[in-house]
């Protein structure tokens, strides 16, 4: 019983983490069918901004995880209307290789400007604490996580189901062409989306930092495990992220505690054989990628 | 067109040009004038060999790959182990046997994944070179894990040449199999069967439409490519006599990717320019400052991607075409 409300907490907790890292990413292949192998890079540059704001200028950690993100979601808008928007529609490869050398130009950078170890971002200490209930033991920074994951994760569904902005977006990622040409500003819709998914993917590398501490190949030491949420979740769907995430979650927290040794090759083990399986992944359409 | 100018047409498509022997004459001459550089040509044509079967995919066959140097590790670790285990010193049957090992799993990973496109293929390739590179991590009782596998012992070819320290017989065993891959290639890429694989990267509907047996061939092309792959690997094994978990690594992946775009792919000889180009300027800056080779490597390849498509052989065409006119 302990045991089994221990792993489901840590798996929550992993899982909000790589749903906000993640969720964005399902918006930039759905809408625009870009491969952003590059994501993280935001994430990176979330857990940076906290981490020297609060370490180095004494910033309230709680003032960072929400002025980090909004920085970051302006950035991400910049690039994407700079950099992205030129290689939409492109080949696979061309779009691989643009992220590929992006990740190497922000690890550089991080490199140069912060050295080659990796940063700490320091908590409260009301949330470096624990919280008994019966007898159980929860850490009160974990039980944090999962309620911003969680949080989230209801803001999401609920602004894609029942606002404006949340109809424009799937019926441009339902039918582009189609929205289009009732009236949508579809690049318009993408730059704010993928801005969007910028700030999310910020949070989670703030709040994930204990999971994927901030270091310079951050982007490439967390690509596969972004990357497989939106691959197990399919293509063109936005709900999907968060069941995909906590089975990811749950497989990594399970075989962590029962078989740490092989945990990596159980976890790309199952990754291979469900997407053989269901090349669609969980909600995708068939044909949809 | 009539049946003359479409033989013409033909011939000018296929036929060798007098510039595609420049690169080997290039390499004959290199032990007389920069003996020191001999290593660093071995790992270059080594390279050359590897990425020559990733444009056999990436370029011909028009599938992105994340995961190629799973096949590059299987070859690199068959070598590594039949004489490391098995006391088998021999280097052309380690060769052969190296590539038909990586060239049997690429078929049977071709027919599983190839079913799937675009993302999800891309998901399925990167699952597996992480996959391979965990196994070989854990695998240390026969792989070496994290240490690599060292203390290969490979006899001196046809029992007279010895592998020796200034690597001239490393350098030569490297040119003629690259000399061999290359005509190889050559002949795949111009025969009926690498023109139909063309097709299918062109228009994959069409190619059915005509007839073109499109999922069976994409294996055999797939099967093919890793064999090269693989054979590459034994190559690299065999010649700096160590294998390690490089061998089988995303890292490798995305590296032997950049060569090939930065090259160009779908030409052949971009897979030997981009080679050279990343390795010689790796070598010559990484040396000084490792984080800034590393920011400029990213701005070039950013470059590539988005200005650039085709790489040098691109550039180098239309240079051509225009001063021609």
């Amino acid at each position: 019983m302990q045991l089994t409300v221990n792993i489901g907490f840590q798996a929550l907790a992993y899982a909000s983490v790589l749903y906000l890292m993640a969720v964005g990413l399902s918006v930039t292949l759905g809408l625009m069918g870009f491969i952003n192998l590059a994501h993280s890079v935001f994430a990176m540059t979330g857990g940076y901004l906290a981490a020297i704001a609060c370490g180095n200028y004494g910033f309230p950690w709680y003032a960072a995880l929400v002025a980090a993100p909004v920085f970051v979601g302006l950035i991400a808008a910049g690039i994407e209307r700079a950099l992205y928007a030129r290689l939409y529609g492109r080949d696979e490869l061309d779009q691989v290789l643009f992220c590929i050398g992006f990740i190497f130009i922000t690890g550089a950078l991080a490199r140069m400007a912060f050295g080659p170890l990796q940063r700490p971002i320091a908590l409260p200490n009301e949330l470096a604490t624990t919280i008994s209930a019966a007898s159980f033991t929860f850490s009160t920074y974990k039980i944090f996580v999962i309620a911003i994951g969680a949080l989230t994760a209801l803001v999401v569904l609920f602004s894609l189901e029942r606002t404006r902005f949340g109809s424009m977006v799937r019926a441009a990622v339902e039918n582009r062409g189609m929205a289009e040409s009732v009236g949508l500003r579809t690049t318009l819709i993408f730059t704010c989306t993928f801005a969007i998914g910028g700030a999310l993917a910020a949070i989670g590398g703030i709040i994930g930092a204990d999971l994927f501490p901030i270091n310079p190949s951050y982007a490439f030491d967390t690509l596969v495990y972004v990357q497989i949420v939106v691959a197990v979740a399919g293509l063109g769907t936005l709900r999907g992220s968060f069941i995909s995430a906590l089975m990811i979650g749950l497989i990594q927290t399970v075989s962590g505690y029962f078989f740490p040794e092989y945990g990596t090759i159980l976890l790309f083990l199952a990754i291979f054989l469900f997407l053989f399986l269901r090349p669609q992944g969980l909600f995708g359409r068939p044909g949809v990628n | 067109m009539s049946a003359a100018a479409f033989n013409t047409f033909l011939d000018n498509k296929h036929r060798l040009s007098w510039w595609e022997l420049t690169p080997f004459l290039v390499l004959a001459i290199l032990p007389f004038v920069a003996r020191d550089y001999l290593p660093l040509a071995t790992q270059i044509i080594i390279y050359i060999i590897f990425t020559l079967s990733l444009d056999l995919l990436v370029g011909y066959a028009g599938i992105v790959t994340l995961g190629h140097a799973v096949f590059f590790g299987i070859g690199a670790y068959t070598a590594g182990i039949i004489s490391v285990r098995g006391g088998w010193g021999e280097g052309l049957s380690g060769l052969l046997i190296s590539a038909t090992i990586s060239g049997a799993a690429g078929v049977l990973f071709g027919s599983v994944v190839l079913r799937t496109a675009r993302f999800t293929l891309l998901m399925l390739t990167l699952s597996a070179v992480f996959l391979a590179n965990e196994i070989a991590n854990k695998a240390s009782w026969i792989t070496g894990g994290v240490d690599g596998l060292s203390g290969i012992d490979i006899w001196p070819l046809f029992g007279i040449f010895a592998f020796d320290m200034f690597g001239i017989t490393g350098f030569i065993y490297a040119l003629a199999a690259l000399l061999v891959v290359w005509i190889f290639m050559r002949w795949l890429v111009h025969s009926p069967f690498g023109q139909s694989i063309a097709a299918i990267r062109d228009n994959r509907s069409r190619a059915a439409a005509i007839g073109i047996a499109v999922l069976p061939r994409l294996v055999v092309v797939y099967g093919i490519s890793c064999a090269i792959a693989g054979f590459a690997g034994a190559l690299q094994t065999q010649v700096i006599q160590f294998v390690g978990l490089k061998a089988a690594s995303f890292e490798l992946s995305a590296d032997v990717l950049i060569m090939l775009a930065i090259g160009g792919a779908g030409r052949i000889y971009g897979a030997f320019l981009g080679p050279v180009i990343y390795l010689a300027a790796q070598d010559y800056f990484a040396k000084d400052d490792p984080v800034l080779w590393q920011l400029w490597l990213g701005l070039i390849v950013m470059a590539v991607a988005t200005f650039a498509r085709g790489g040098l052989m691109a550039l180098l065409r239309r240079t051509a075409a225009s001063s021609a006119k």
